[in-house]
């Protein structure tokens, strides 16, 4: 038994899912919103690092580290603003952010 | 053998602690999993022969996101078992969803087939004689380097964004204001008083 391609992009698809549903599952949490869109990354990363590692070209691997700086860059920027809305509102309920509508 | 044995091992916990990430009820597990999820990750991208990429999950994941991550959920003060309230009755809906996507990704992933030609196209081969990192670095700045430079940008406009976002100043706080200071001078500061002898101030 050889480990081969769809090995991890199954595996990749299955934490993609996982992702996905995180983000329905917690609608009010946006904290763990975040943490399920960082999953979903993830799993974009290891199928792109196991389509490289099967071309045996090295372009994935360096879209894998692009993609990490971004969903590194996301993060940041994401938990500032919550952070700055905690600070206004005092709460984090994603249900409350609609008063954005004005 | 042992390489698929440590697959399933890395993909397995990989896909538990995932799972629990959205399933925890207190969201510092829920960033504990998230941390062994990239753990195992990058177990993952070691067996498929990216070293780098792999240590470097592990340092700004782990090191720098988990920990970002852990800091926000402790500095705030928020009930999260109210935010968890309604996970029961969305359970449904999300599981129907998540379904439908695994389902479709799956169908994808079996059904799929590499053109003949496509491993032609290879347009930065990996050279086997070197280290994955120094292939990397080779690749990195000489073909990519204006991603790499912009990849840069998109970390300077992060970083300046959050102080942005959070920095604010305090009113009514006595800070040290050097400009000040510095204009100070002896006529300014200094006020020469005449006191008669044995009267006082």
């Amino acid at each position: 038994m050889e480990l081969s391609l769809s090995n991890y992009l199954v595996v990749a698809a299955l934490l993609f899912t996982i992702g996905v549903a995180g983000i329905i599952l917690n609608r009010k949490n946006i904290i763990v919103i975040l943490m399920s869109i960082e999953l979903m990354l993830l799993s974009v990363n290891i199928n792109l690092v196991a389509f490289s590692a099967y071309h045996a070209d090295l372009t994935g691997q360096v879209f894998a580290l692009f993609i990490l700086t971004v969903a590194a860059a996301e993060a940041a920027i994401g938990l500032a603003i919550l952070v700055a809305y905690y600070r206004n509102r005092g709460s984090i309920a994603v249900e409350d952010i609609n008063v954005l509508k004005g | 053998m042992a390489q698929v044995f440590f697959f399933y091992l890395f993909a397995a916990i990989m896909l538990a602690s995932a799972f629990m990430v959205v399933a925890a009820r207190n969201p510092v597990h829920s960033v504990l999993f998230l941390i062994l999820a990239f753990v195992n990750a990058s177990g993952l991208f070691l067996l498929a022969g990216a070293e780098f990429l792999a240590l470097i999950l592990i340092v700004v994941y782990v090191g720098a996101v988990a920990v970002l991550f852990l800091f926000v959920v402790m500095m705030l003060d928020v009930d999260f078992a109210e935010l968890k309230s309604g996970f029961l009755q969305v359970l449904p809906v999300g599981a129907v969803i998540g379904a439908i996507v695994a389902i479709e990704l799956i169908l994808v992933v079996v059904g799929w087939k590499a053109s003949p030609t496509a491993l032609a196209g290879a347009s930065a081969p990996a050279t086997p004689d070197v280290s994955n990192t120094v292939a990397l670095g080779r690749v990195i700045y000489t073909k990519y380097v204006f991603f790499f430079q912009a990849a840069g940008l998109v970390l300077l406009t992060a970083m300046i964004g959050a102080i942005v976002l959070t920095l604010r100043h305090k009113q009514g706080v006595k800070r040290q204001s050097i400009p000040e200071q510095n204009a100070r001078t002896v006529e300014t500061a200094m006020e020469v008083k005449k006191v008669p002898s044995r009267a006082g101030v």
